[in-house]
């Protein structure tokens, strides 16, 4: 995982550098797993060493629903898909996947990309997903920007 | 440890109800007392099953506005919050004081008040359960139950109509059910063309927004004939309790229920007994697709086949295995903390004769309660006592 490692420091708390977007930010722990989000410990306990940037790993839907009842600040449909990256032959850990948006189309229709299962997909920064305010939890306690998915042509 | 039963046992009519929470309560937990033939002043322990009254209603301290209501103090008194399933997670509290030996008659009320609530201010209440990283993409519960019915049709080669025939099922069986929210029955025409609310699934694939209450009375065993004759009373013989991953997307497989799974285990070994022998189950349908997932995660089926038992008709009242014959939360409702309870309380009138027109040949019957989409999960087997 070096090549994608932004830091291996033991607090796992470290800081993109070397670009202007936000990394996609998944923890890599002792024993070799990874996982999106991070966690204090990986599955099996052991401790975190460093972070891995999942805009480096290709993604592919694994499912995918549009929801048409939104909550307060989201907006309406609003299309998600589990996205599940390829880490490479050499790791053998659980699955790294993401749940996401997936992106509005460019062509200005306010429509969103058409995905299926197994489609390729890229992730692309939203520096904010949901209004943060509009619905129950505290717009301070958590960060509301963030990576949709798009399909890879 | 002492074998608990439970002597009492109550529901108040599930719906758009009036009454706010502390009325719900009081009004399911004095029926209860009524049912075991004691008083509030009676009880050793008082739980209340509740999710989110502070954040529905404004509404905090219930079990202690509670134990007022009924005249219950000194009763030792605490609120369950597991989300969905603080129902099943108030009787493992129930049943562990009564086990325990700290307590000698225990009452757990369940409730929630909902209605008053949008459809989309109760869906974000519900969804505040998230981890940040869900939250911030507007995930909701409904949301996560599209994801995985997706996946299982598409990897069990299973046809959407299967899910469909889930709610005309639950549905049939809430017809006879005097407290359900909804008493009519459904035809899975109606079902396929109703409006989508997470693709695949639509409107009748989901349970409604309920204002309710439950409440059961615990005992222990060997004393349970001074308050109620033999075979009108029924024994926790199993029980267990789990969680799985907070972050859905992070399970192994997503179309798998660990927490099901997990708590099962652990409460067919307390019964001794295996997912064969169970007459009846009442299953936490809030979403249809969850009822394939906990039949498969029980063991009642192989996995991937739990759809299959709908289409054959082996889940329905008069199949062999009998799931959900309340109506489910489908058509009963689903006032999230009371669920649980009235999960309990429906296995409870099976295993002792009082089903009505809904009873079905049972001496075993098991409920399973979900909270989240699988994130924490309560088993609870009941035995008849004749």
């Amino acid at each position: 995982m070096s090549d994608n490692e932004t830091t291996d420091d033991a607090t796992g708390s470290d800081e993109a550098t070397g670009s202007d977007e936000p990394t996609f930010e998944a923890a890599e722990y002792a024993d070799g797993t990874i996982t999106y989000p991070p966690h204090t410990v990986s599955p099996n306990g052991a401790e975190r060493v460093g972070t891995v940037d999942l805009r480096a790993y290709e993604g592919r839907v694994l499912t995918w629903t549009t929801s048409t009842a939104t909550p307060p600040g989201v907006r309406e449909p609003n299309t998600l898909a589990i996205v599940e990256f390829d880490m490479g032959e050499e790791y053998d850990g659980p699955a790294v996947r993401a749940l996401g948006q997936i992106a509005e189309r460019e062509d200005g229709s306010g429509e969103t990309f058409d995905v299926e299962i197994g489609d390729h997909v890229e992730p692309v920064y939203a520096d904010e997903l949901r209004e943060p305010g509009a619905g129950i939890r505290e717009p301070e306690s958590q960060e509301w920007d963030g990576f949709r998915f798009r399909p890879v042509e | 440890m002492e074998r608990v039963a439970i002597i009492g046992a109550s529901m108040t009519p599930f719906g758009q109800r009036d009454a706010w929470v502390r009325e719900l309560l009081a009004e399911a937990g004095a029926a209860a007392l009524d049912d075991a033939g004691i008083d509030g002043d009676d009880l050793d322990h008082l739980y209340v099953s509740n999710m989110a009254s502070g954040e529905f209603e404004g509404q905090t301290g219930v079990p202690n506005a509670l134990a007022h209501d009924l005249a219950a103090q000194p009763a030792y008194t605490a609120r369950i919050d597991q989300t969905s399933s603080s129902g099943g997670a108030g009787v493992y509290a129930a049943w562990q004081s009564v086990a325990s030996g700290a307590s000698d008659l225990t009452m757990l009320v369940g409730g929630e008040k909902m209605t008053h609530r949008t459809t989309a201010e109760a869906t974000d209440v519900i969804a505040s359960l998230t981890h940040p990283v869900e939250y911030k993409q507007g995930v909701t519960l409904p949301s996560f139950a599209g994801l995985t019915a997706r996946l299982y049709l598409d990897e069990y080669d299973a046809p959407r109509e299967s899910l469909g025939k889930v709610a005309v099922k639950n549905h049939a069986n809430g017809v006879d059910n005097p407290h359900a929210q909804f008493r009519k029955e459904v035809d899975l025409d109606t079902v396929l063309d109703s409006p989508i609310v997470a693709d695949p699934l639509r409107l009748y694939d989901f349970c409604p927004i309920t204002d309710g209450s439950a409440a059961l009375v615990f005992c222990p065993e060997s004393v349970a004939e001074e308050y109620v004759p033999e075979g009108e009373y029924a024994v926790v013989s199993g029980i267990g309790g789990a969680t799985d991953t907070h972050v859905v997307h992070e399970r192994a497989d997503p179309t798998t229920m660990g927490g099901v799974a997990d708590s099962s285990d652990i409460a067919y070994e307390m019964a001794g007994i295996g997912p064969d022998d169970v007459d009846v189950a009442e299953l936490h349908d809030m979403f249809t697709i969850l009822e394939f997932l906990q039949s498969e995660d029980l063991g009642f089926f192989e996995k991937g086949e739990g759809w299959k038992a709908v289409e054959e008709g082996v889940t329905d009242r008069d199949g062999d295995l009998p799931i959900n014959t309340s109506g489910g939360l489908k058509s009963k409702g689903h006032p999230l903390g009371a669920s649980g309870v009235a999960q309990v309380y429906e296995i409870f009138e099976q295993v002792t004769g009082n089903a009505g027109p809904r009873q079905v040949e049972a001496d075993t019957g098991l409920a399973c309660n979900v909270g989240g989409f699988g994130n924490c999960v309560t088993t609870t087997i009941l035995e008849g006592s004749q």
